[in-house]
């Protein structure tokens, strides 16, 4: 048996881990590193339906155990992924979830149909909750109506099952995952990042050319544990959890919060073997933890010690 | 080969006001070749500050299996850099990028090198390695005052060497091209490395010569996955096309790319 298997809808993951999207490209260059093959999935960056360039630099910014990014989409558009980043990853023996981004609804809904026919994409991310860019983004992922519609669209023309990535950047997170629940999502992804700023001491300018960006990495984690602890005691649909990923406890809290799986993000960029690093260290957690399947962990802080006991399962 | 390996301190001295010269020594050497190639350094345990330090290659001795980088101790990582002592580990991710094509010029040819101060340390390895290969290096280095200065020795030994400091503390008072207006220098190849305003001012100057200029931007991964330092390309009009700084640069031909 593989401790580590999880089985969510539209995939079937050798292990928990996975890079999440906007941090490790469509994997060329981490594959230079190590083989993609052992990852439990791949979250590939996100695509538009046109060549996006993105927004101006200086677009990353450095922050206390986190940073900000506002690199804005740039992806070289829906043909460009059909054409060489999808092809090129299924030397890899890995499922790909792809990160779906747009201005109007009819961009998501053009290439969700488009890109779930990929013979290696196994799910999509629909990604209603990027904050850097002016039309579409997040503006989709603050109104739970607006958000419900889009899953909705999405829903009816995909080949395969969608996951919504959800915005922290809210004031109720479970009526926004309900809503996204209600309208057909197969899963949810969270956190997105969170808005953010950094000002320059010696000009007092913002640091982004954007002015905000998103910030994640090991700082926003409370966050997204916080709300994955909310929102699976509401929903019945899996999480994949994601937000500042460092470490194989870190795999295990989120577990425990009610995630299903995980990805790991800007850790990548400190150091690109941190994914096969935890994959490895996985089992001998479990041994430590006196746990036979890695699965038997997901919501265990409210299961467990019944935080809410009429969504005990 | 992109390398990741604890590498050992040998030696770290200040040189300058807030300009270190960090020795570090590893197997990782072995995969450094091009001059003006960059290392991603993690300048701490522990997350805060959290990601690499992208600094450049300022010399490289293979047969100690060692090389040496020089950096500005200016904000919270590069200062806990700075503090590492003989003896300790530092974790580098490298070598990085495309550096300075120095099959680009014969031997018996002049190459100029120009550098603005944090800029100025790559060209040194690409001036030991261009004297190597018999072709002649002058060299012209800017930086702030005579305090910030360093490598002029160095330089000095390797070729003519000007120096231009913007409050005439040391050689010609103001700018690298002030030295270029004041003497009739004659090259057949630029390579330059500093700040943009420099760089867009030498683009100004030697257009349509044969000259390659190092980039700088911030980072985040250092090898082209996170989309951080990417830039416009010169001739293209739909404003699309695109080069990332760290994996397709830092050096590109001069004309190239948009300097912003």
């Amino acid at each position: 048996m593989n401790r580590l298997q999880i089985e969510l809808p539209g995939l079937s993951l050798k292990n928990p881990i996975m890079p999440a999207s906007g941090c490790f490209g469509f994997g060329k260059e981490y594959s230079q590193f190590y083989d993609l093959s052992i990852l439990g999935a791949i979250m590939i960056k996100a695509t538009t339906l046109e060549p996006r360039y993105g927004n101006p630099t200086p677009r990353v910014a450095e922050t206390s155990a986190g940073m900000l990014n506002a690199i804005g989409l740039q992806n070289p558009g829906l043909e460009g992924v059909l054409a060489n980043e999808l092809p090129w990853l299924e030397q890899f023996d890995v499922p790909i979830i792809a990160n779906v981004a747009g201005s109007e609804t009819e961009d998501y809904v053009e290439v969700a149909e488009k890109i779930s026919v990929a013979p290696n994409v196994k799910a999509l991310e629909l990604n209603i909750s990027c904050p850097n860019v002016k039309k579409g983004g997040i503006a989709f992922g603050t109104i739970p109506e607006v958000a419900a519609e889009l899953t909705k669209r999405v829903k009816e023309v995909s080949s395969v099952p969608v996951y919504v990535k959800l915005s922290p950047n809210v004031a109720d997170i479970v009526g926004m995952a309900q809503a996204v629940e209600e309208a057909g999502a197969d899963g949810l992804t969270m956190i997105n990042t969170l808005l953010g700023m950094r000002l320059d001491i010696k000009t007092g300018k913002p640091i982004l050319a954007n002015k905000s960006g998103g910030l994640s990495g090991p700082a926003i984690k409370p966050v997204a544990i916080r709300m994955i602890y909310e929102v699976s005691q509401k929903v019945n649909i899996p999480i994949i959890g994601m937000g500042g990923i460092e470490s194989t406890d870190d795999v295990i809290e989120y577990f425990y919060a009610g995630a299903s799986a995980v990805a790991v993000g800007t850790m990548n960029f400190t150091d690109p073997f941190i994914c096969p690093r935890i994959i490895k260290e996985l089992p001998g957690k479990l041994d430590e933890l006196k746990v036979t399947h890695l699965s038997e962990l997901t919501g265990r802080s409210w299961k467990m010690y019944g935080a809410k006991a009429n969504h005990c399962s | 080969m992109i390398h990741h390996e604890k590498m050992l301190v040998v030696s770290q001295k200040q040189i300058a006001k807030d300009i270190f010269e960090l020795t570090l020594q590893g197997n990782l050497v072995k995969e450094m070749e091009e001059p003006g190639q960059f290392v991603h350094i993690k300048t701490n345990p522990g997350l805060d500050p959290l990601l690499r330090r992208p600094i450049s290659i300022a010399s490289i001795e293979k047969d100690k299996n060692q090389f040496t980088v020089i950096y500005r101790a200016e904000g919270k990582g590069t200062r806990l850099l700075s503090q590492n002592i003989e003896g300790n580990e530092v974790d580098v991710l490298g070598p990085l990028g495309n550096g300075f094509p120095i099959d680009e010029i014969n031997s018996g040819e002049t190459a100029l090198l120009i550098g603005g101060g944090i800029g100025v340390p790559p060209l040194y390895e690409l001036a030991k390695q261009l004297n190597k290969q018999g072709t002649r290096t002058i060299h012209i280095l800017g930086f702030e005052t005579a305090e910030k200065s360093f490598y002029e020795n160095k330089f000095s030994e390797l070729g003519e060497t000007f120096i231009a400091t913007v409050d005439g503390s040391l050689g010609t008072s103001g700018f690298v091209t002030n030295v270029l207006d004041e003497n009739e220098i004659h090259f057949d190849v630029l390579y330059s490395c500093g700040p943009t305003p420099m760089l867009k001012a030498l683009e100004e100057r030697f257009h349509g010569r044969k000259a390659y200029l190092s980039l700088e931007q911030r980072m985040g991964c250092g090898i082209g996955a996170c989309f951080a330092c990417v830039c416009h390309v010169a001739d293209d009009p739909t404003g699309s096309k695109y080069v990332k700084i760290c994996s397709d640069g830092p050096v590109f031909p001069i004309g190239k790319v948009v300097l912003t």
